[in-house]
């Protein structure tokens, strides 16, 4: 973190200027009239969540490839993968929900990973993404709209379900979705927005003076 | 805290980034201006937002009652053949001993959905009369709407990979029924109720003047 000149920041909850403050690392900044989180000093920011990106990208592939969980019936074995319940929900005439869970599960996630890593892996390299304004904007607007954390939690309620009348064997997505629950989560924790706007605009500006 | 000592940026003539959270000036001109930074449009308020919120709650309260009273889902086999609401689904789960998963269907299904409309509705009645009423506490139920909302698409998840398994045998069916389509509808549209909210409008009052845009 290259040290700022301190500057005015508003609380994006109740609008109160506040002066912005050098924090110590892993400390979180809070609003004094509302108590809304302004901003963190995550430690070493960028390079955790990168990794942690990277890392989740592998998996997710994991978890859209190979089936959540099969099923025994009649001495046959059946299974499905997450993209397999999305086309089989279409062919049943649900069309809309269906596309609700291809873009809430997989294009979504899909394309946060895409853009952290887009972001991210030039800056490790010091380089600047061309176009960046438009990423972290992307980035910001479909957050709230990628669902994993919820698809374990009902894959893990249907697992429950079926347990009752046949018998279930889980498949590698089952464990990969897993560790992808915990890796975006902690990607999402390292990741602090402040900070990497104010390392791109830093670079930006190097690289035009030069 | 009186006005004096809790500076607002809009009484400043200053407009925080939505985006970036880049604090520029405001011209105050009625031209659209874009953050020097990210180029997102600045608004020193989120422009209707009392308005698109209203009407995004009410449509989510009408299609909260087809949610509610058409098949979830329709579950069938040999001996038994079953249609389920979400709270009939519920009980059938609490009935046959599945006391956790019920629980966590109904808080998830039932629970959160009203928790919100009713949340997003008294904040709406407050911010609207202008209530200077415990607005730390207002502030902390939109950040609780804000964060549970997502879990509200558990039971669509559930129906999605349920109906695909199952459909592959041929000795049991399990069909997703209509209330899937509107109670889908109802997660979407209440998630973006609580993104069109502005919870500024919550503070507002406090200050003397008033802040449009």
């Amino acid at each position: 973190m290259t040290d700022r000149t301190p500057q005015l920041i508003a609380c994006h909850e109740c609008d109160l200027l506040q002066r912005d403050i050098q924090l110590n690392p892993g400390c979180y900044a809070s609003c004094r009239r509302c108590g809304a989180v302004l901003y963190r000093n995550a430690t070493d920011s960028v390079d955790r969540t990168l990794a942690y990106t990277l890392a989740a990208c592998m998996v997710f592939l994991g978890a859209n490839l190979f089936p959540i969980f099969a099923i025994e019936v009649q001495g046959g074995r059946s299974a499905i993968t997450l993209f397999g319940a999305v086309l089989s929900l279409w062919e049943q005439g649900m069309r809309s929900v269906s596309t609700l869970v291809l873009i809430t599960a997989i294009l979504i996630p899909a394309l946060e990973l895409a853009s952290l890593t887009y972001l991210l892996l030039p800056l490790k390299l010091g380089k600047v993404p061309p176009r960046y304004p438009l990423f972290m904007r992307t980035l910001q607007c479909i957050e709230p709209w990628g669902m994993v954390e919820v698809l374990m939690l009902g894959v893990l309620v249907s697992l429950v379900k079926l347990t009752n009348n046949f018998r279930v064997i889980p498949g590698m997505a089952l464990w990969s979705f897993a560790v992808l629950t915990l890796l975006l989560a902690a990607a999402a924790t390292a990741f602090n927005a402040r900070d990497v706007w104010a390392q791109l605009d830093g670079k930006r500006r190097d690289l035009e003076s030069k | 805290m009186s006005a004096a000592d809790s500076p607002i940026a809009a009484g400043r003539g200053l407009c925080s980034c939505h985006v970036c959270q880049l604090v520029s000036r405001s011209t105050g001109t009625s031209r659209a201006q874009h953050c020097p930074r990210c180029g997102a449009r600045l608004h020193l308020r989120r422009p209707g937002s009392v308005q698109r919120c209203w009407a995004l709650v009410i449509a989510s309260y009408i299609l909260y009652v087809p949610a509610n009273m058409l098949v979830m889902m329709e579950t069938g086999s040999l001996i038994n053949y079953r249609k389920d609401t979400i709270v009939s689904g519920v009980v059938h789960l609490w009935r046959t001993g599945s006391w956790m998963i019920a629980v966590i269907v109904f808080v998830a299904s039932v629970a959160i959905p009203l928790l919100k409309l009713f949340s997003l509705t008294l904040l709406l009645i407050s911010v609207q009369r202008k209530s200077t009423w415990h607005p730390q506490q207002r502030t902390r139920l939109f950040r609780l709407v804000e964060a549970v909302g997502r879990w509200s698409m558990l039971d669509i998840y559930v129906v999605t990979l349920l109906a695909a398994l199952v459909q592959l045998g041929s000795l049991a069916i399990v069909k997703a029924g209509p209330a899937a389509i509107a109670f889908g509808a109802v997660v979407v549209l209440t998630m973006l109720a609580t993104m069109e909210f502005d919870p500024r409008l919550i503070w507002d009052p406090l200050q003397k003047e008033e802040f449009h845009d």
